[in-house]
């Protein structure tokens, strides 16, 4: 982590040593990635618990195709990442920098794939919080289920965490019979858009994290620094680089594929 | 073995070690880096204590003394906020530990020196941000940030929350660098149970801060995505859950007082050994005992909302759990003077802090379980029964250990002695103010005074006259103590190498220490083994007994 030549700091006793120490602060700090993400799980967690019919309604929004697709995307470029870590390790050099790229290569296409479902999502007016302001929300609705009826809610004891909704104006008074969940557009749909673009939007960060250490590492590569004596921070990168694919492996279901 | 009997002050050492600026802010020095640690938070330190005796001032009366109650409101979440997230959480690992870490294995420096300075710079722009906040609009939540108010409040949020953000990452940093160190560059000689018992609390206060602070780390995200774009995640208007934020609040927050007050602990392990002349008793209950705090501490954040609606088996459950803390900590205070009987104790001015640990941390721990009852805790909750158990296990506790460490490293770090006088003088004052301020605090709490109130009844107005009076007393005593070091660095006399008789491997080398710690490697034996060292008149201090001749103090 702070040695930027093959030799071995002041403070370590051997080559080994430092390798073993620069992995083992490596796999900690994933660790502490993995309990910062560990919070917006379960924030996922609670809310899907008090909103099922909001999840079950609003991840159809979702494009399952481009979620597949990025998904698939990731996976090839774990593959190439671990492929340049065992290029390193033979010293192949020419073969390490362009599995690097590809690499990055793959970061891009995640990205640009991530930017037109953001931006399709951007124009329904998809968006979290107070931003939610859904323009096409008929076009499901005529295909799958019966008209909206705004003012139906779940049984208020299963969210029992929120205050219990105002009654309705006499006029607008809810019918008896409830109907089935998927035929209604539930209450607080933006908080599944909340959920969604703070965990997509986080690992989107981490994501383009992953493509700057990468980059280093390529242009480091292309200066011949990397050799089967000293390839600890493709290995650390490569390390990074996993656990952001892992993440995104437990994100797609979770969000795209709720049913 | 040859250890050095005098000092290296005319030598080459860490301070000598390269000339100019320069050679301080871009240092991967650990000795160096601690430093810079140690000057930021003390400065830190005076700020938060200027804070609190303008609250303190400001209670003087019932009504209006010096500021209006806006200004108040700022004053109580500045003096919070700056003293956890500045001074508490980093003191002695950052500082302290960052010094003498390193030293105590015997190695030449941390695992990461880059990630280690890294850590400091991270922790300069995280305190820059949480102090702009002061210019553009103090906070006025509180030091917890609860929502909903925070997201509603026109005050600074923002900056003071990204600031105690940047805060955790160099909180994590120390955190990895302190785990792979001690995994690492222990020598091969030194076992898991020959460490000294402050690297067992560093290595527990660094576990908590690798797997708490991520968490805070996402909380504090979260309140910034809703301040700044509106999520609702915590907005009940948009369907999400206000109470989430004190859950996610205080799965970091409560893990996070033992980061403050294991290494504490550790601190008072040396120095209760140390000073009673005599080797540690029980060492494998407090080693142990500090990883069981560590692992309890995560079970425990609800006890902090019994009044939050959380449902009534949590409550239980979260009761029974914080009870539990009380075994491993008491293990520690046994073992602590069970070391001390029919020890030769001295009563230098590190083991008076010690002793003033014992008896406040003794109060605050006790304190502890009347909030950790449930129906006690629903009368006291938000009372000034809370503030003064917090002072007393926070202050009284990691506070005045912290400064025992500092009188204790004094000399090694400056290679200076203080005036023993003084500084035992600084240390009365400092205890005497301490329970003044804070034990009218306990009775005025449990009488129903609730916490923040800028305007109170007047019947607790002679409490709260008395508390303000400690908190001028404590800070004359802080005052003293402040001259007393600084005077040693002008006037002190040349520290020994080890001026205590204390046996683990920081004392083996030279005050200050050399550039790479060691001049030759020491051998790592039984870190209390304190016998093998006598007094000797001529070098000013202990060296090692000659083969064959019984050790001990003359």
């Amino acid at each position: 982590m702070h040695s930027g030549h093959a030799q071995v700091a002041h403070h370590f006793p051997s080559v080994r040593a430092q390798f073993e120490a620069g992995k083992l602060g490596m796999w900690i700090f994933l660790a502490t990635e993995i309990l910062l993400f560990g919070g917006l799980f379960c924030a996922y967690a609670v809310y899907r618990a008090n909103h099922p019919e909001v999840f079950i309604y609003a991840h159809r929004y979702l494009d399952k195709v481009l979620g597949g697709i990025n998904t698939a995307v990731l996976i090839l470029s774990s593959f190439t990442m671990a492929w340049a870590v065992r290029a390193a390790q033979l010293s192949q050099s020419q073969r390490l920098v362009r599995l690097l790229a590809a690499t990055i290569a793959c970061g891009f296409v995640f990205l640009g794939i991530k930017y037109v479902e953001y931006e399709h999502k951007w124009k329904e007016g998809l968006l979290w919080g107070k931003r939610f302001k859904p323009t096409h929300q008929e076009r499901v609705v005529e295909k799958d289920v019966p008209p909206p009826r705004p003012l139906t809610d779940v049984n208020p004891e299963e969210r029992s965490t929120l205050p219990l909704p105002a009654p309705p104006p006499a006029g607008l008074a809810r019918p008896e019979e409830s109907t089935p969940v998927g035929g209604v557009v539930p209450k607080n749909v933006q908080i599944f858009f909340s959920v969604y673009f703070l965990m997509t939007g986080l690992h989107g960060l981490h994501v383009i994290a992953g493509m700057i250490v990468l980059t280093w590492m390529l242009w480091r590569a292309r200066q011949g620094e990397f050799s089967a004596a000293y390839f600890t921070p493709v290995d650390l990168a490569g390390l990074y680089w996993h656990l952001v694919d892992l993440i995104w492996i437990y994100l797609f279901p979770l969000l795209y594929l709720i049913h | 073995m040859s250890v050095p009997v005098g000092n290296a002050l005319h030598q080459d050492n860490y301070l000598t070690h390269g000339k100019g600026w320069k050679s301080w802010l871009f240092t991967l020095d650990h000795k160096r880096i601690g430093v810079m640690y140690l000057i930021s938070i003390l400065a830190s330190f005076l700020l938060g204590g200027v804070f609190a005796l303008l609250v303190r001032m400001e209670l003087w009366t019932p009504q209006r003394t010096i500021m209006d109650a806006n200004t108040y409101n700022q004053m109580f979440t500045l003096h919070g906020a700056a003293m956890i997230f500045l001074f508490i959480i980093p003191g002695i690992p950052a500082a302290l530990g960052n010094f003498i870490l390193p030293l105590m294995l015997g190695a030449k420096d941390v695992a990461f020196p880059r990630l280690n300075l890294l850590s400091y710079y991270l922790w300069v722009v995280g305190a820059v941000f949480a102090l702009v906040s002061i210019i553009t609009g103090a906070v006025d939540t509180g030091w917890t940030f609860y929502t909903p108010y925070s997201t509603t409040t026109n005050t600074s949020v923002i900056s003071i929350t990204f600031g105690v953000f940047i805060l955790g990452f160099s909180s994590i940093f120390t955190g990895i660098n302190f785990i792979v160190s001690i995994h690492k560059l222990r020598p091969p000689t030194m076992t898991w149970f020959k460490m000294p018992l402050f690297l067992w609390s560093l290595y527990g206060t660094a576990l908590i801060q690798i797997l708490a602070t991520p968490v805070l780390g996402i909380t504090l995200l979260l309140l910034l995505a809703e301040r700044a774009l509106g999520v609702g995640i915590f907005d009940p208007a948009l369907g999400g859950d206000p109470v989430l934020f004190q859950h996610f609040f205080w799965f970091y927050s409560h893990p996070a007082v033992y980061i403050m007050i294991l290494p504490a602990m550790g601190i008072i392990s040396e120095l209760v050994a140390t000073f009673s002349h005599r080797h540690i008793f029980g060492y494998k209950f407090i080693a142990m005992s500090s990883i069981a705090i560590a692992v309890i501490s995560f079970l425990v954040w609800g006890h902090h909302m019994f009044v939050s609606g959380q449902s009534n088996l949590a409550n239980l459950i979260f009761s029974i759990l914080t009870f539990l803390v009380a075994i491993p900590s008491a293990v520690k205070v046994f073992n602590w003077v069970a070391t001390m009987y029919k020890g030769e104790v001295e009563l230098a001015t590190p083991m008076l802090y010690a002793l003033a640990f014992l008896f406040l941390f003794g109060i605050g721990g006790l304190t502890g379980l009347f909030l950790g009852a449930l129906a006690t805790d629903v009368h006291l909750t938000d009372t000034y029964f809370v503030v003064a158990h917090f002072h007393y296990t926070m202050f009284g506790g990691t506070a005045i250990a912290f400064f025992g460490g500092l009188f204790y490293w004094w000399p090694k770090i400056t290679g200076r002695m203080y005036r023993e006088k003084w500084a035992r003088m600084a240390a009365f004052l400092i205890f005497i103010g301490f329970n003044t301020a804070f034990l009218a605090q306990f009775i005025m709490g449990a009488q129903g005074m609730p916490r923040r109130y800028y305007n109170y009844l007047p019947e607790f107005a002679p409490y709260h006259k008395v508390s303000t009076i400690g908190a001028f007393v404590l800070a004359v005593g802080f005052v003293l103590a402040a001259a007393t070091l600084l005077h040693s660095l002008y006037a002190g006399e040349l520290a020994p190498a080890n001026p205590w008789g204390a046996a683990t491997l920081e004392w083996h080398t030279s005050s200050p220490p050399p550039h790479e710690n060691f001049e030759t490697q020491p051998v790592p034996g039984d870190p209390y083994d304190v016998d093998q060292w006598v007094y000797d008149a001529a070098a000013g201090g202990y060296v090692l007994a000659p083969a064959g001749a019984s050790g001990g103090r003359a």
